[in-house]
């Protein structure tokens, strides 16, 4: 599986091969585009990241000091926290091209 | 020391409820303050004050009103924000830590962020609505909120969601100063005035010749009346300061005490004690007709009463002030020397009429004087145009007024224009208004001093010489007589004149008066020739009559002693008693 990502994956990305993926979803309550990009990212994931992930969704409404940290303002917004560096992608991910450019999965 | 400006319900603006801005001037403008609960829109160009103008809402609110509120900054963090603010004297820490102000920078960068379909920004809604609840916020502060529009890809999103917000912050009832960027054509350059229109505040950064002046214009205020003018504004040191021409208002203490003048005969001539403490005086003049003189004894004198004096000279240095006083006897070296006598010398061009408007609130409040000499005034009037000086001067004598400060102006005026024709027509803003001329005449000039009006006292009409000596100044009765008015040496000449003339006519008087006497002597002793002549007459007459009557008296006596004699017998009838 690993190989299988790494061969798919651009040349940047090898170096970074051995780390887990450190993916931040930030939603406000379950609204239907906060559940449709966690659907989306989980299938962008187990598509190009199976097994080195880790998603951490923060529902800003249950803790609204958390927005500040990350400089959120946008919902939902996926931040990635690692590899570094950050990365913040804005909207419901449906869009899945524009996902894996702004993952940085695939070049621009 | 600021003055705490309380809403004021007033008829014109029942209806919509104001929340006090705090910023010196700005509720003189709008009537008591922004709209209460509603978005105002404070829009202008890069360093026009927007950001301060909004903190200070925000602190006033805080500090003044009992109302916390938050500060979302889009460009500037916390830090830089409460580094910038500290310089008109706000602690943006301490009022954090006590929980009067909530800050929230929101950083918006463009480069990180990538859009991948739907999002809204309830993100930064639960921010501020967080911030909010934090606080107990009653004022919001949006900084700059277009920030957003470089920051993130989808304009139409965007543009729904300020829509939402602006809405949600009405509903929310705080009120709030959301800033804009100056835009070409617009007022902003996203088009919020769109969003906001209960209430769109300009703020201008103007430079004219060189010097920059800062101006405040409201342009909308839905519901309520507001002054339409453009005003000019000011950030000092303790924040922004609007000039309105009523900010103080004619409601200042009139003060019956006087100073004096330092000069004996002048004092005389205003009703004998000199100016009114509180008052303003302009001396105008032509070049060199002796105005800053006139300043100087005035200083002097009030220094060696004991009391503080700032000098704001805009033409010369203060060594040059007081060498040349120095030569006409009048020493401001000691008091410059002990601090009782403060220079502040700046050229008048070196920056706008606001700055100077600061400068001179700044020294008055830090030194407290009680008489302040603007030298000259004429100078300053350069700065900016006449509308605009008039205002300042107008705000800055107010200003003296209410602190009962003396102040002195000096003002140049144009030879060959009518001096009464005075300079912006600052005129009527002064108590005593002091006129000094050059009389030429007869190869000489020479200065003429007199009152033109002195309110409040009866004040004498004359014009007076005015000299100049390195035994300080003089006032000199001028020469009137023989229809002419003279000054100095033929002033003297002409009194010289008069002094030979009179004298001759002493001369001649006092011979008239020995002829009379003369005259009456003559006639005094023709009379006693006269007296004598009639004494001697009547003594011989006396002395005929005399011998007379003993001839008579001799005869009858004869008669008898001859008819004794002769035996006679006594003569029957008398008549032929002759035989």
């Amino acid at each position: 599986m690993k190989k299988a990502v790494k061969k798919s994956s651009p040349a940047s990305q090898a170096k970074r091969d051995g780390e887990t993926w450190q993916l931040r979803l930030y939603v406000a309550g379950q609204t239907p585009k906060s559940l449709a990009a966690l659907a989306n990212l989980k299938r962008i994931c187990e598509k190009h990241l199976a097994g080195k992930y880790h998603i951490e969704i923060v529902d800003l409404l249950k803790d609204p000091t958390l927005a500040r940290g990350d400089q959120i303002l946008a919902i939902p917004t996926l931040v990635r926290k690692l590899p570094s560096p950050i990365r913040k992608i804005i909207g419901d991910l449906s869009d899945t091209e524009r996902v894996l450019v702004g993952l940085d999965l695939r070049p621009a | 020391m600021r003055k705490i400006v309380k809403s004021r319900p007033r008829d014109l603006s029942k209806g919509i409820e104001k929340a006090p801005s705090g910023i010196s001037g700005l509720d003189e403008i709008t009537g008591g303050g922004l709209p209460r609960g509603r978005p105002t829109l404070v829009c202008g160009s890069a360093g026009c004050g927007k950001t301060l103008f909004a903190m200070e809402f925000l602190v006033r609110g805080a500090t003044d009103f009992h109302e916390p509120g938050v500060f979302m900054a889009f460009e500037e963090n916390e830090e830089d924000l409460a580094k910038n603010v500290r310089s008109l004297g706000f602690d943006l820490k301490q009022l954090v830590a006590r929980k009067k102000i909530a800050l929230d920078y929101v950083r918006v960068e463009r480069s990180e962020i990538s859009e991948t379909g739907e999002f809204d920004l309830e993100a930064l809604f639960i921010r501020l609505n967080y911030a909010i609840a934090s606080v107990g916020a009653k004022r919001v502060v949006l900084d700059t909120v277009e920030a957003l529009f470089g920051g993130l890809p989808n304009e139409a999103i965007l543009r729904a969601e300020l829509r939402r917000l602006f809405a949600w912050l009405k509903e929310k009832e705080v009120t709030a100063v959301i800033t804009g960027e100056r835009g070409e054509g617009s007022l902003t350059r996203y088009g919020l005035e769109e969003y906001v229109a209960d209430c769109v505040i300009l703020l201008d950064h103007r430079v004219n010749e060189q010097i920059s002046t800062r101006r405040m214009r409201v342009v909308k205020y839905r519901g309520s009346l507001h002054g339409t003018n453009e005003y000019p504004f000011l950030i000092g040191k303790d924040g922004i300061s609007v000039l309105p021409i009523t900010e103080l208002g004619l409601d200042h203490p009139a003060s019956s005490q006087r100073v004096s003048t330092g000069i004996e005969r002048l004092d005389s001539m205003l009703a004998g004690r000199g100016y009114y403490r509180g008052s303003s005086i302009l001396v105008s003049g032509t070049a060199g007709t002796g105005k800053s003189s006139l300043a100087a004894a005035f200083v002097e004198a009030a220094c060696r009463r004991g009391e503080r004096c700032l000098y704001l000279a805009f033409e010369e240095s203060r060594a040059q002030i007081i060498r040349n006083m120095r030569s006409i006897g009048i020493n401001l070296d000691r008091p410059a020397r002990s601090g009782l006598l403060h220079f502040h010398t700046v050229r008048p061009s070196i920056y706008g009429l606001e700055m100077h408007l600061v400068a001179i609130h700044d020294l008055v409040q830090n030194l407290k004087p009680r008489i302040v000499v603007l030298d000259p005034l004429s100078n300053l009037m350069a700065v900016g145009d006449r509308g605009e000086v008039k205002s300042m001067l107008t705000r800055l004598i107010d200003f003296f007024k209410s602190r009962q400060i003396t102040t002195f102006f000096t003002s140049l005026t144009e030879g060959g224009s009518p001096v009464e024709q005075s300079e912006v027509g600052v005129s009527s803003l002064m108590d005593t208004w002091l006129l000094m001329r050059n009389l030429e005449q007869g190869g000489e000039r020479n200065r003429g001093l007199s009152v033109l009006k002195s309110r409040g006292m009866g004040h004498s009409n004359q014009i007076r010489e005015f000299r100049l000596s390195r035994k300080g100044i003089e006032l000199l009765d001028v020469y009137v007589g023989g229809g002419a008015v003279l000054t100095g040496a033929s002033r003297v000449a002409q009194e010289a004149l008069d002094r030979a003339e009179a004298k001759v006519r002493r001369q001649q008087a006092a011979r008239l008066k020995r002829a009379i006497d003369r005259k009456a002597q003559a006639v005094e002793s023709q009379i006693a020739v006269l007296r004598a002549g009639l004494e001697a007459e009547l003594e011989e007459l006396k002395q005929g009559l005399e011998e007379e009557e003993l001839r008579s008296r001799a005869s009858g006596f004869d008669r008898q002693e001859m008819a004794a004699a002769r035996m006679a017998d006594r003569p029957s009838r008398e008549p032929n008693n002759s035989e």
